[in-house]
């Protein structure tokens, strides 16, 4: 079989100290493979949006290891952790986070910007990346005129316009209703499919997990079905 | 991220909350005009005492004078009476001490001991004469000023030459104020012309000497006063003196030596040591100028300091308005982060944005400072000041200017480090979690 894209081995989070320790999780270890889409589920709190965060190279964890392509990745330099995020990772999150006054275009065009790419070439890409997802005529607007659905088609298109190995996507329906959040799930899982981008994706509903290849239940900390007496103790 | 686009992304974010930055903008704008004004008053005040001070020119004359002792009469009481001191004091020619000058007269043995120094070329006793009236044509009789040190500088001339240039003739210099009053319609027709000087003899009888205008000068500060060349003073002395009591003692308040024009600072000072030690106090022309400069470097150095303060206040106005800036930014900079933005960028992206703020106000101030100074200027060297002609009260070195904007957009950066420190060290997930 081949290197796993992300490892993580025993991996173990917690916030706080003394009384106030909230451990977050308690020994996760998970493989994503290269072209699987995988969903993280759980409830609130479940510790799942930490997974996500370390598995992306956002945070660090207290224990445990984490690999990229079979790579350990404290052994990685800050530098090339930023690149790796700015070049290969795609993010895609519940509350959007674009910045509301500036256009589509810059909008989509930002992890263009961050890697030094040149205004011409950032305009031209970002365009294509916005055709793809039938935005291009909205390419002048600011981003605060668009509708919801809208807005999440330029976050993805955001986190697709680096030609990304792995899109993280946090609740990426969360805030829509059922049918442009069901739009958004078809674009992703195409995205999956044709162009072979693995999906992590963070959900709490059921039925976007179950069109995943393969689901990870997470439950105070650990991963259901692994180590159940756990959680039941808790 | 490129160096241009941190530029542009930093210019384009200051826009964002416009009311913010422009009252931070008006706080520089400020500190910057007040700063730009200041040094101008400065660079003005200096550069027309440096041209005053070319047109005095003779860097090679010294003045000289008796030097007093203990008289500093609050702590010792009054000094010893001296009588050959006191007896050339009261002999003036014309009158009793100039006010406010020490008293200490130089007699005919001091010139004599002074025109023996080493160095010194030559000395002469300043002689005060006072002239009573001047009358050209018959167009009326005018009181006059004279100018004690016009034989030894170069006059600022509108026409005509300096004194000294004719043998045998009462030189006269006029100064292009009273040109009017004396029925002259401009300064190339008094040149030449012949003026009627009137001044009572020792007994109060009025005798009149004739003078040839050979030149018409600017009023300035040192040539305020009609300049009398030398003939013509030993003239007016004559008069002066016709009938006062064979001798009564003379005593002179200063003497005017002539040093080699090649001298340089360490000679100078070698002579006025050397006078110092024969009990006389020399001071030459940079001596006196340095005095004014002096003081007016010091009147500026205020302003400035207080346009300083200014610029510090609205420093902190940088401070308080890109902390707001990244408190509200919070989840952009944790994306930015997310995306693999480098902590020194965004480091770059708000010290630039500070910089920015900063060259926006200064430059701004600066430029309004130029355009209302100009006009300020203009209008007073037409009104309040058109009697010294030549000044412009407000001077814009254009290297000073961009040095008052380049020392903002430092105190600019300097103030900005502090919310970009603060930003770069945010951590992407505290600040993606951020509502």
């Amino acid at each position: 079989m081949n290197t796993p894209i992300l490892s993580a081995q025993g991996i173990r989070k917690s916030y706080g100290r003394g009384s106030a320790r909230f451990d977050a999780l308690r020994g996760v270890s998970l493989d994503v493979n290269a072209g699987e889409s995988i969903a993280i589920v759980g409830k609130s709190g479940s510790g799942k949006s930490t997974l996500m965060h370390l598995l992306a190279l956002l945070d660090i964890p207290d224990g445990g290891r984490i690999s990229v392509n079979g790579t350990d990745a404290t052994k990685l330099s800050v530098k090339q952790v930023n690149q790796l995020r700015n070049e290969d990772f795609g993010f895609v999150f519940q509350q959007f986070f674009l910045t509301p006054n500036a256009s589509v275009l810059d909008n989509v065009v930002l992890p263009l910007e961050i890697a030094g790419v040149s205004s011409k070439e950032r305009k031209a890409r970002g365009m294509a990346v916005l055709k793809q997802l039938e935005l291009d005529d909205k390419a002048k607007n600011k981003a605060i005129n668009l509708s919801g659905g809208q807005k999440q088609r330029v976050v993805i298109a955001r986190a697709l316009v680096n030609n990304p190995r792995v899109i993280f996507a946090d609740e990426p329906t969360g805030n829509l209703d059922t049918a442009t959040g069901s739009l958004v799930e078809d674009i992703l899982f195409s995205l999956n499919k044709e162009q072979g981008i693995t999906l992590v994706i963070v959900t709490h509903d059921v039925e976007l997990a179950a069109r995943c290849d393969r689901q990870i239940y997470i439950r105070d900390g650990l991963e259901e079905g692994i180590d159940t007496t756990a959680g039941a103790a808790a | 991220m490129k160096f241009l686009d941190v530029i542009r992304t930093a210019v384009h974010n200051s826009f964002r909350s416009k009311m913010r930055t422009a009252l931070t903008v008006v706080a520089i704008f400020i500190g910057a005009f007040t700063l730009t004004i200041t040094t101008a008053i400065g660079t003005g005040i200096s550069s027309y005492i440096d041209n005053q001070l070319a047109s005095v020119g003779s860097a090679d004359v010294i003045s000289i004078g008796k030097a007093t002792e203990g008289d500093s009469t609050v702590d010792d009481g009054p000094a010893r009476y001296d009588p050959d001191k006191a007896t050339a004091a009261s002999g003036f020619p014309g009158g009793a001490t100039p006010p406010g000058l020490p008293v200490g007269a130089l007699s005919d043995d001091d010139i004599a001991s002074i025109r023996g120094t080493d160095g010194i070329l030559d000395a002469n006793p300043v002689v005060m004469v006072a002239p009573s009236y001047i009358e050209f044509d018959g167009n009326g009789k005018y009181e006059l000023t004279v100018n004690p040190s016009a034989a030894v500088t170069k006059a600022d001339l509108a026409a005509g030459s300096q004194l000294g240039g004719l043998d045998d003739t009462n030189e006269l210099l006029l100064p292009a104020s009273y040109l009017e009053n004396l029925g002259f319609t401009n300064a190339e027709s008094a040149e030449g012309r012949t003026v009627t000087i009137g001044s009572s003899t020792y007994q109060g009888e009025m005798k009149e000497v004739t003078a040839t205008v050979v030149g018409i000068q600017n009023e300035s500060l040192f040539g305020s006063g009609v300049g009398l060349g030398q003939q013509l003073t030993d003239a007016l002395v004559d008069v002066q003196n016709t009938g006062k009591p064979r001798g009564a003692p003379v005593g002179y308040f200063a003497a005017v030596a002539h040093i080699g024009s090649d001298a340089t600072q360490p000679e100078i000072d070698a002579i006025k040591a050397d006078l110092e030690d024969q009990g006389f106090v020399g001071r030459t022309v940079a001596d006196q100028i340095g005095t004014i400069q002096t003081v007016v470097n010091g009147i500026v150095g205020v302003l400035n300091a207080f346009a300083v303060i200014a610029l510090i206040a609205a420093g902190f106005g940088i401070v308080n308005t890109l902390l707001m800036s990244v408190q509200e930014r919070t989840r952009e900079i944790g994306l930015m982060k997310a995306m693999g933005m480098s902590g020194g960028k965004i480091y770059a992206l708000f010290s630039t944005e500070a910089v920015f703020i900063g060259f926006l106000g200064s430059a701004m101030g600066a430029l309004v400072a130029i355009g209302v100074g100009s006009a300020i200027s203009n209008v007073l060297s037409e009104t309040l000041l058109s009697d010294l002609q030549g000044l412009d009260v407000l001077k814009f070195a254009p290297a000073s200017v961009a040095g008052i904007v380049l020392v903002v957009m430092l105190i600019a950066f300097l103030a900005g480090t502090l919310p970009a420190r603060r930003a770069s060290k945010q951590n992407p997930i505290d600040a993606l979690r951020y509502e």
